[in-house]
């Protein structure tokens, strides 16, 4: 056993070649500017439509503020505590419903995943609950809890799990068979299985779930805020509603940002897993 | 027809198989895979099983492997072992290292996790991938992935390995030198006294010819043993040399007759 040859022999044939072909990145900083100013272009060019808009005089200053109005109304707004009182009211909902909605759907995706009549008997109805508009539950859900934290908890549970529990369908269903044969012959069998192999091959399809399903949360709970007005609380929903019976457009406007900035935070911490996963599986190009 | 050069059911064998039938589906569908399949493996024997694709190579190797259950006959592994089997692709964990791959069976056996790690290391080292621990397996050339897959095949520390067309997919130095690694380990194995049973399956003759002690050769639906020849080729053995090349030459005209006869 000559070691000298051993060494050669760990990279060689033409599986050499492969290996060297995978080094190019660009810059951090380059790649951060192509990403960025497409998103920039496009947000300056959206703010000159709305001036352009508000300069045609087709609706007063007062019913449609210009940009500068409102961002001159966003800073207030920042600045009065308002903002902090319903971030602190929202977010907790939104933290609590959808930390619900994660449990009941990952506990039914596996059920329905594992148990075949649970899948005969639910597989289908999870979907067609997914297809409900979630706003549709509130007559409901108010004639239920009343005008409640329970009604608006329970719509946003309704409209996020289902989409959590088919993401966890999904992803179990398609573990590659050939991991699975892999995995039980390296003595993985019943919950180890599930540990070692099918867990972290479901993880993706189990992230886009999620994912959809906070769009789902968001939706609901802001829906819920509008509609079920509950006395004395501050919620992003309420100040919305306020706003629009004092006729105050800027602030409408104001917090249909903070509403819209919110969601996309969320959401892109969900992509930003998705990327991280995908990146460590080498399903992406780009390190 | 069958040239048996070792009584089936032969109590010391590392794998025997007597009579080994598989058919999938029922009624009018039903496909015989295997038909009344008998083979011994001695301990620490080198086996190629040659035959066309489809003729019910994985099958076998799944059922000695207890992935699937039999139809008919028996499977008996020596000592009950569980045998290691490797696949035609890598099949490891994406989400995880390369280490972390060749340790999961090691975790899985219960090893504590000091012990796990200088295994880890050292079964690497075995398989001359010492540096690529904390890799990803996305990161390593093809080669290399079956060489972790074989790593992680070994941590299960079993005295059969079952092999599926294991370097299908590699090019053809790539598969060389892999060869050369498979025949140092399994050498070493034997020598060691804690011998290495493998049964490798490949349609490719040439691949068996350098490999094997032993090539039986598996007819097409249903899968049957239809010849056996050893090969006394002195270790370690080069795939262009002239005995190899001989052997491969006897073993393609046998496959020949047998293709042949079905008419293809
Ligand atoms: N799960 C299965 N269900 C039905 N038929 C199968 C299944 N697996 C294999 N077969 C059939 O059994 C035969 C042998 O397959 P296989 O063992 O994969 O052959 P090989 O590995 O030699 O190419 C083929 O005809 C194949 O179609
Ligand atoms: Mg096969």
């Amino acid at each position: 056993m000559a070691t000298d040859q051993l060494a050669a022999d760990t990279i060689s044939g033409l599986d050499a070649l492969e290996i060297a072909s995978q080094q190019k990145v660009p810059g951090r900083g380059s790649r951060i500017w192509a990403a960025t100013w497409p998103k920039l272009t496009a947000l300056a060019l959206a703010l000159l439509a709305w001036q352009v808009v508000v300069w045609s005089g087709w609706k007063p200053e007062y019913a449609l503020p210009g940009p500068v109005t409102v961002a001159k109304d966003l800073r207030a707004y920042a600045t009065s505590g308002a903002l902090w009182d319903g971030l602190l009211t929202t977010g907790q909902r939104a933290a609590i419903g959808f930390g619900a909605a994660v449990a009941v759907g990952l506990l039914l995706g596996l059920a329905v995943a594992r148990v075949k009549v649970l899948r005969a008997a639910l597989g289908s109805m999870i979907t067609a609950l997914q297809t409900m508009p979630s706003i549709a539950w509130f007559p409901l859900a108010i004639l239920l809890f009343q005008l409640s934290e329970q009604a608006i908890f329970f719509v946003v549970v309704l409209g996020a799990a289902p989409s959590i529990a088919n993401g966890v369908i999904h992803g179990v269903d398609y573990v590659p068979p050939l991991l699975l044969r892999a995995g039980r012959n390296l003595g993985a069998r019943g919950l180890n299985l599930y540990r070692y192999v099918i867990a972290p091959a479901a993880l993706p399809a189990i992230v886009a779930g999620l994912k959809q399903g906070w769009a789902f949360a968001w939706r609901s709970l802001m829906a819920g805020e509008l509609l079920v007005v509950i006395a004395k609380s501050t919620s992003i929903g309420v100040q919305l509603t306020y706003a629009r019976e004092l006729s105050d457009a800027p602030r409408v406007i104001s917090v249909m940002i903070v509403i819209l900035v919110l969601g996309l935070l969320v959401d892109l911490l969900f992509t930003k897993a998705d990327r991280a996963i995908r990146r460590r599986w080498g399903l992406l190009d780009r390190g | 027809m069958s040239t048996t050069t070792t009584t089936p059911g032969s109590a010391s064998a590392a794998v025997a198989l007597s009579a080994v039938t598989k058919v999938y589906g029922r009624g009018a569908d039903a496909v015989v895979a295997l038909d009344r399949v008998s083979l011994d493996v001695a301990p620490g024997e080198f086996v190629c099983l040659v035959g066309a694709s489809g003729c019910g190579k994985s099958t076998l190797l799944n059922l000695v492997a207890g992935l699937d259950t039999v139809s008919g006959g028996g499977i008996q592994v020596g000592d009950d072992a569980r045998p290691g089997l490797m696949f035609q692709e890598p099949a490891l964990f994406p989400w995880l290292t390369v280490g972390a791959n060749v340790e999961v069976p090691l975790k899985l056996r219960g090893l504590p996790a000091a012990d796990r790690k200088a295994r880890v290391a050292e079964l690497l080292d075995t398989v001359h991938l010492g540096d690529f621990a904390r890799r990803r397996p996305h990161e390593l050339s093809g080669g290399m992935r079956q060489r972790v897959a074989l790593a992680r095949t070994l941590a299960l520390d079993t005295p059969v390995l079952l092999m599926d067309e294991p370097f299908g997919a590699l090019d053809a130095m790539t598969r060389d030198s892999l060869h050369d690694e498979l025949e140092r380990l399994w050498t070493g194995r034997n020598a060691a006294g804690t011998p290495l049973t493998v049964l490798f399956v490949t349609h490719n003759v040439r691949e068996a010819a350098r490999l094997a002690d032993r090539i039986v050769l598996l007819s097409s639906r249903p899968g049957r043993v239809i010849y056996e020849t050893r090969v006394d080729v002195s270790r370690p053995r080069r795939i262009d040399s002239p005995e190899v090349a001989a052997v491969a030459a006897d073993v393609t005209d046998r496959l020949r007759a047998e293709v042949g006869r079905h008419g293809h």
